[in-house]
């Protein structure tokens, strides 16, 4: 444990001191997925940047993009770039001061599970995203 | 330290959100349309100014919105005199990333990726 440092500054209590409810997990989980697209805005600029570099560049950096570490980063991104959104909005409703009753916010993480799952295989079945995670860039 | 502009910060965020959420969608919309993943179709996609104005305010608003979510969690992680540092290292990292993107969508849409 750090000591008491001189400013002082009040660090969150650490994820052990809470009970793990439904909502805290969801409320976890938009930090991660948050994380996770950070990472995959990364790629996206690396991406670009080898496009301007004309095709011979973009060919070379094309065994980066084809690898495994980034294919499975990017198809994670995809996969919780529908619930960042979704929980995303479920936020800016709470911040407009509906639904942060207990109850509420149990459906409302639920419905945001569905609509991203839902979302996601959407995804999947109507564009090539898949062909592309799997098979040649 | 973090207390001061809390309110901004707090309302950026806020602005940033709700802007990725028809900017995402566009994204995703746009890049899965493309036939596939070729330099050519890529720079025929953002070579015109419509798109490659949209895929900038796309890369920004991300960006933003990811600094702001980074530096959310690093001020409620990282203890003592670390915060300060990798609070900075965030928004240098940030900053770096949306010249990049800027520098190469403008290149693409000159013609000179092609």
């Amino acid at each position: 444990m750090p000591a008491v440092t001189p400013n002082a500054r009040p660090l969150s209590p650490h994820l052990q001191v809470y009970r793990l409810a439904f909502t805290t997990v969801l409320s976890g989980l938009h930090r991660i997925t948050g994380l996770l697209l950070t990472a995959g805005s990364l790629v996206l600029v690396a991406w670009l940047a080898a496009v301007a570099g004309g095709p011979r560049s973009y060919a070379t950096a094309g065994g980066v993009f084809a690898s495994w570490p980034v294919r499975i980063l990017l198809a994670g991104a995809l996969a919780v770039f529908w619930y960042h959104l979704f929980n995303g909005i479920r936020h800016l409703v709470w911040d407009a001061g509906f639904g942060f009753d207990r109850r509420s916010a149990r459906r409302s993480g639920a419905l945001v599970l569905l609509l991203a799952a839902l979302a996601f295989g959407a995804t999947l079945a109507l564009t090539p995203a898949w062909r592309w995670l799997l098979g040649a860039p | 330290m973090s207390g001061h502009g809390a309110t901004r910060h707090w309302r950026n965020q806020r602005i940033s959100a709700i802007a990725l959420v028809p900017l995402g969608i566009w994204f995703l919309y746009a890049l899965f349309s493309r036939p596939d993943l070729s330099h050519a179709s890529v720079v025929a996609w953002l070579a015109t100014p419509w798109q490659a104005g949209l895929m900038l305010l796309f890369g920004w608003c991300a960006l933003w919105h990811s600094a702001q979510g980074v530096q959310v969690v690093v001020d409620d992680y990282v203890p003592g005199r670390l915060h300060a540092r990798v609070r900075l290292a965030s928004r240098l990292l940030h900053g770096a990333l949306a010249l990049v993107l800027a520098a190469a969508i403008g290149v693409i849409a000159t013609g000179g990726g092609a």
